[in-house]
């Protein structure tokens, strides 16, 4: 059987395109920009009661960014994604259990005290 | 969003070694890799939240901290992970000098990044945060010294692509490597955007 045969064309093989420096370079200043909107407003009083839920969402943003525009997780393969994601979600949802499991029982020797 | 002609359909690497399913499988290594880095930094990370307020009569979080020195070396290593993607669009399009500076500017901020972080534990030092002075050190240095450690990995990865190409030894065809190194260089990039957040920024109790 010839190797073009076993090799037929799919999803997962279909090269997409790549953005161009410029993009990149854009891509970049946007997250220059969020970066020191977080630090501004770690500093402003006023934002104070709102500053946990602004950072998250702003270093999730530029997580999100990062992951689909220069590590190409938007133009690659899907199973990529899905290797990274899964990391991820495991990670997310372990490491909640662990913390809930401390936070919540009071008498786990001195770990918030 | 535009696309670069070069980049669209990069020449297939030599040393690509294509599985049943069609893809790289020295890539999809790469990227099973970085989901398990993903858990190896999240245990530390978790670990430092528990471990935060306990300070052992030491110095704490809220006092010690250098927001503005640290938010400076996170712009370093953000536009780093600009420079390596500039690194493999130009090898991408066989532009082999072009590759080398970018790569050689992100070894450089690399570098830069290191420096603040070797300044930044040495004056946690003269405070008197040590490993050993406190849960919140142990798991502060634990946590942003391994981070250290990767970044210094990558910063050799990064020389190493640098020496094959003065070398001969990395074309456009090997643009693979390029973007494997890459990969592995962003990761430590957003690891670190979650570490600036969550250690840095986020206020202790």
């Amino acid at each position: 059987m010839a190797s073009s045969e076993l090799h037929a064309p799919r999803e997962e093989e279909v090269r997409h395109e790549h953005p161009t420096p410029r993009k990149y370079v854009w891509i970049a200043i946007i997250l220059a920009i969020i970066t020191a909107a977080e630090v501004a407003i770690y500093y402003v009083r006023a934002l104070e009661d709102f500053l946990v839920p602004f950072l998250i969402a702003f270093a999730l943003i530029k997580f999100i960014m990062v992951a689909l525009y220069f590590m190409h997780l938007k133009f690659d393969s899907k199973l990529f994604r899905r290797f990274f994601v899964t990391g991820i979600v495991l990670a997310f949802f372990v490491f909640t259990v662990v913390l809930l499991t401390f936070f919540l029982r009071p008498e786990t020797p001195g770990v918030t005290g | 969003m535009a696309t670069h002609p070069a980049a669209v359909s990069p020449q297939p690497a030599h040393e690509e070694h294509l599985t049943s399913t069609g893809l790289d499988n020295v890539k999809m290594a790469m990227w099973a890799f970085l989901g398990s880095e993903c858990l190896f930094f999240g245990s530390f990370i978790s670990t430092y939240l528990l471990y935060r307020n306990r300070t052992n009569g030491g110095p704490d979080p809220a006092h010690i901290y250098d927001i503005p020195f640290t938010s400076v070396s996170s712009f370093v290593l953000l536009m780093s992970s600009l420079t390596m993607v500039l690194a493999l669009a130009a090898i991408q399009r066989g532009d082999e000098r072009g590759m080398r500076t970018w790569l050689f500017a992100t070894a450089f901020l690399g570098m830069t990044f290191i420096g603040g972080q070797i300044y930044e534990f040495t004056t946690f030092y003269e405070e008197g945060l040590k490993l050993t002075t406190s849960p919140f050190g142990s798991s502060f240095f634990v946590l942003t010294g391994f981070h250290g450690a990767h970044v210094s990995v990558g910063i050799l990865m990064l020389l190493a692509l640098v020496g094959m190409s003065l070398a001969g030894r990395l074309s456009q065809a090997d643009a693979r490597k390029v973007e494997l190194v890459g990969l592995y260089w962003h990761f430590v990039d957003i690891v670190w955007i979650v570490i600036f957040t969550v250690i840095y920024l986020v206020p202790t109790e």
